[in-house]
């Protein structure tokens, strides 16, 4: 199998593009991609400071990787998540990579920062793991680029995410959810503007860009992801893929040509939300889900500053 | 050759030579969820592989919502 552009030997094949590339020609797919979603989407501009939620794994380390490729301001932002030898290899990741590129990242621990990981916030709450993990994250990233004075929260989201949670919602037909999936959603109302940039590639894509251009990410899957729902709808949307190549991404992009907005509209009842009582995130009223889980998990509701990221390099090297 | 599998991590033994498209459809595994890697570098679906080779077959799909 030939390289498409150069002729050179192949090392991936994309059946949906009907191409095939070698490694340099991959990685310029892969730019050209993230870079037309930004534009397309109108993302943001390129002077942004971006902010990156980074897991260690594959999508969020290319992600950062080719926003810095394209000349972006791009931060790392990452989340300690205490889940055992899992989220210790999964830091171990981040930080060999915050080493080999110099780049700027932010960290908060649950566990130092709350007082409670994702194991025993899910038991005190009563959520799955992948719920109280969410909810978190979700929280903590947009306090984190509020705090930082980003522009945009960027995350990983790619293809397959975006199609299986399509997948899912239209399964059940959860509107409301509906109606917010999109790879852009605006700042407003105590929000950050948040932004998809990898939703043009696949996950196998993103894996191959990651072994091309040597990033260690973490391979092994988070233990408390066991019988998740996405999973399934994944490999039920690959296995239509790998008969139909391209299905993915029509479901995904038909679905914002021609059936978002309905869910939009449908769904807008002008109500807006009010700061949380105790960190003043915005909630539907009282106290918001984030600080409940964190009470009921034994912490302490607290305010999160995000002072300047910081380079390993400041540090003194690895810890 | 020897195939090293992930999530959970173990080796198995594949009969070669054979296409790396034979030895996936062989397992049962769906190509459009994983890699496959011998010596490091990502090897497509029309490649050759000798009974001496070891490779890996990396999954790629990743747990929840991103």
């Amino acid at each position: 199998m030939k390289c498409t552009v150069c002729r050179e030997p192949a090392l991936i094949d994309l059946r949906r593009h009907n191409a095939a590339f070698c490694g340099e020609h991959h990685s310029r797919f892969c730019r050209d991609q993230v870079q037309r979603a930004i534009d397309d989407f109108d993302m943001f501009a390129p002077d942004a400071r971006v902010l990156v939620a980074v897991s260690g794994g594959k999508d969020s380390l290319a992600l950062w990787h080719l926003l810095k490729a394209l000349g972006y301001d791009a931060h790392g932002l990452y989340l300690g998540l205490g889940i055992g030898e899992y989220s210790d290899a999964s830091r171990d990741h981040v930080l060999a990579f915050t080493d080999a590129h110099d780049v700027p990242l932010v960290e908060i621990d649950l566990l130092d920062t709350f007082g409670y990981d994702i194991p025993t916030g899910a038991q005190a709450s009563r959520r799955t793991p992948c719920s109280a993990c969410g909810l978190s994250k979700r929280h903590l990233f947009d306090s984190a680029a509020l705090d930082g004075g980003f522009d945009v929260l960027a995350t990983g989201h790619n293809l397959d995410d975006e199609a299986a949670v399509l997948f899912g919602n239209v399964l059940h037909w959860q509107t409301e959810y509906l109606a917010r999936q999109q790879p852009v959603l605006p700042a407003g109302a105590g929000f950050p503007r948040k932004v998809k940039p990898l939703v043009r590639l696949s996950e196998r894509e993103m894996a191959a860009y990651c072994i091309i251009n040597g990033i260690d990410y973490q391979v092994d899957e988070c233990p408390m992801s066991a019988g998740n729902r996405h999973l399934a709808y994944k490999e039920a949307l690959n296995g239509i893929e790998s008969r139909s190549p391209g299905s993915k991404a029509d479901f995904y992009f038909g679905f914002l040509r021609s059936a978002a907005d309905v869910f939009q509209t449908a769904t807008d009842d002008g109500s807006e939300p009010v700061p949380c009582e105790t960190c003043g995130a915005p909630c539907s009223g009282g106290r918001c889900a984030f600080c409940r889980l964190v009470e009921r998990a034994g912490g302490e509701p607290t305010m999160v500053r995000v002072d300047a990221p910081t380079r390993r390099s400041d540090q003194g090297g690895p810890t | 050759m020897i195939v090293r599998l992930r999530n959970p991590e173990r080796q198995i033994e594949a009969p070669g030579p054979a296409l790396v498209s034979v030895v996936l459809e062989r397992l049962g595994i769906d190509r459009e969820g994983v890699l496959v890697i011998r010596n490091g570098t990502i090897v497509p679906g029309d490649t050759r592989l000798e009974d001496d080779d070891e490779i890996e077959i990396r999954p790629v799909i990743s747990g929840g919502a991103g």
